[in-house]
């Protein structure tokens, strides 16, 4: 029969090329040839004169333990790995019986670790048949490797940008302090979480003295140096914005106590009626304070204590520059009669 | 469209090869910006064109060299050795590699499905001898396969005659004859070397 005849006619050589990887085994299970790519891998160790069953350990389907059972399983998909130093390689193998005699040809692939065998071993496109998919799986695993990694640089780059983006959006540029969105983002969760703060407005007096006396570099200087002054006075849960030319907002969480935030407020007054130098110049600024206390709220709302703390800002304006006063709803009152 | 790696790749060539100044001075002449392009994003095929134009006028140099020195920078180049290893997947020496070229497309689609490379048709004449056509957007392009496969063949330590012919049915046609398979030590290359 044709079939039988291919089978046994096919040379050593022939079965090497086609087949690198593949065993003969006699009737008794004994190993009578290992191809080529196979004796490589295994170097020193020799298979030749062994038992199949000595040197392999044939896990699934389990019982596989005689040539009986191996020719039951002929045709069918074989998981198996080496017995001894090697172990851990685990091989697929395809037993089919041989034509002319009781023998059987296994042939055996690394399957998906044939990446890592490759690296192991230094295999090379020479140890494969030309058929075999095995260097375009290296090329694909590399070529993946490459564009993951540059997709992973872009999108660390485009983090740090994203980052910057945020860090930007929330910032106020001339001075580095917070801005009103921030200084809207902090209120909100503050009255959200039901915490209790101060809010303090900030208006510098004499401030357009300066721009109009020394222009408008001394004026950028000013508020630069204002805006160090106002950090200093802060702890790091606290909240210091820029919100317009010459206006700022404090947010002081846990902070409700009039007689302290008033203190903190003369404080801050204090420290900006400082000359401030630019140039051999000596700007001399001051500020006024308006304070609103969310502890005097039922339900404090962001927007209803910005306007009070105005109400009070213009109050200590009307009083005579340099002076810090505390919202009162009775101030309102009589603003409102 | 045009794929961010390879106007990343063009972007590369002119920095390392004529300094970041000369670079700057061809993004501006094509009004894109100084940070140029992103390797994975994907680009109008219009701008290729625009860098390659200011690049021919900013360094008053031929199309054609420019072309051709930029396939040779993208397998020689210190800085572009993962493209060099890659190419060489496709093929155990040099004879194999051009045997191999018309699968480059398919094997750049493999990773990068939105890769658009050269259409490439090989004709063997027999004796070593083969007629290799190119069909891209990017005029000149057989210059840039000149260009690399002259570098790929110095990978593989063959020696070859490469020749460009004109245009012909709509591509760019070059001859490549094989004089010498192993004229030269090849470079070593690891099937598994690269990838940590």
């Amino acid at each position: 029969m044709v079939d039988e005849i291919v089978g046994t006619l096919l040379p050593k050589a022939a079965m090497d090329c086609l087949m690198p990887m593949h065993l003969i085994l006699n009737g008794d299970g004994v190993i009578t040839h290992c191809g080529p790519t196979l004796a490589k891998l295994l170097a020193d160790l020799t298979l030749v004169g062994r038992s199949l069953f000595d040197a392999f350990d044939l896990r699934r389907p389990s019982g596989v333990l005689t040539m009986a059972d191996l020719r039951a399983q002929a045709g069918e998909k074989l998981h198996l790995s080496l017995r001894g130093p090697e172990r851990g390689l685990a091989l697929r193998g395809l037993a089919l019986n041989l034509g002319n005699a009781d023998g059987m040809v296994l042939n055996l692939s690394f399957g998906i670790g044939v990446v890592d065998a490759v690296r192991a071993n230094a295999l090379t496109d020479g140890d494969f048949a030309p058929t075999d998919l095995a260097i375009e799986m290296m090329y694909l695993v590399e070529a993946n490797t490459a564009a993951m990694a540059a997709l992973g640089n872009l999108a660390h780059r485009l983090e740090g940008d994203k980052q910057t983006a945020q860090a930007q959006a929330l910032t106020d540029t001339l001075t580095g302090l917070r801005n009103r969105r921030a200084l809207s983002l902090e209120l909100e969760v503050l009255t959200s979480t039901h915490m209790k703060f101060a809010l303090m407005h900030i208006d510098l007096d004499f401030f357009k003295a300066v721009n109009d006396t020394f222009g408008h570099a001394a004026g950028d200087h000013v508020l630069q140096e204002v805006a160090q002054v106002l950090q200093r006075q802060i702890r790091p849960e606290d909240t210091v914005a820029r919100v317009g030319g010459d206006e700022f907002v404090m947010v002081f969480p846990d902070m409700v106590d009039k007689v302290i935030v008033e203190a903190a407020a003369h404080r801050i007054i204090e420290e900006l009626t400082v000359p401030i130098l630019f140039e051999a110049h000596k700007c001399r600024i001051s500020a006024s304070i308006g304070i609103a206390l969310s502890s005097q709220y039922i339900h404090p709302d962001p927007r209803q204590m910005q306007t009070d703390a105005d109400v009070a800002l213009y109050e200590a304006k009307r009083a005579g520059r340099g002076r810090a006063k505390v919202f009162t709803p009775l101030q309102d009152d009589r603003r409102r009669a | 469209m045009m794929h961010g790696l390879i106007n990343r790749s063009i972007q590369c060539f002119l920095s390392d090869t004529y300094g970041r100044s000369a670079w700057d001075a061809i993004a501006c002449e094509a009004k894109i910006g100084l940070e140029g392009f992103e390797a994975m994003l994907i680009y109008e095929d219009v701008l290729t064109d625009l860098v390659i134009d200011a690049a021919v006028h900013v360094l008053n140099r031929p199309r054609e060299t420019l072309l051709e020195d930029l396939g040779a920078y993208l397998v020689s180049h210190e800085t572009q050795t993962s493209l060099r290893r890659l190419l060489r997947f496709s093929g155990a020496n040099f004879a194999d590699f051009v045997n191999s070229l018309e699968e480059l497309p398919d094997r750049g689609r493999l990773v990068l499905s939105d890769l658009e490379m050269p259409e490439l048709e090989l004709t063997d004449l027999g004796h070593g001898q083969f007629k290799l056509r190119c069909t891209a957007p990017l005029q000149g392009v057989g210059y840039l396969m000149v260009g690399l496969l002259r570098a790929m063949a110095d990978d593989y330590g063959a020696l070859v005659l490469l020749e460009y012919q004109g245009i012909e049915a709509g591509g760019e046609v070059i001859s490549i004859e094989i004089a010498d398979q192993a004229f030269n030590a090849a470079r070593p290359f690891h099937l598994g070397l690269a990838v940590q």
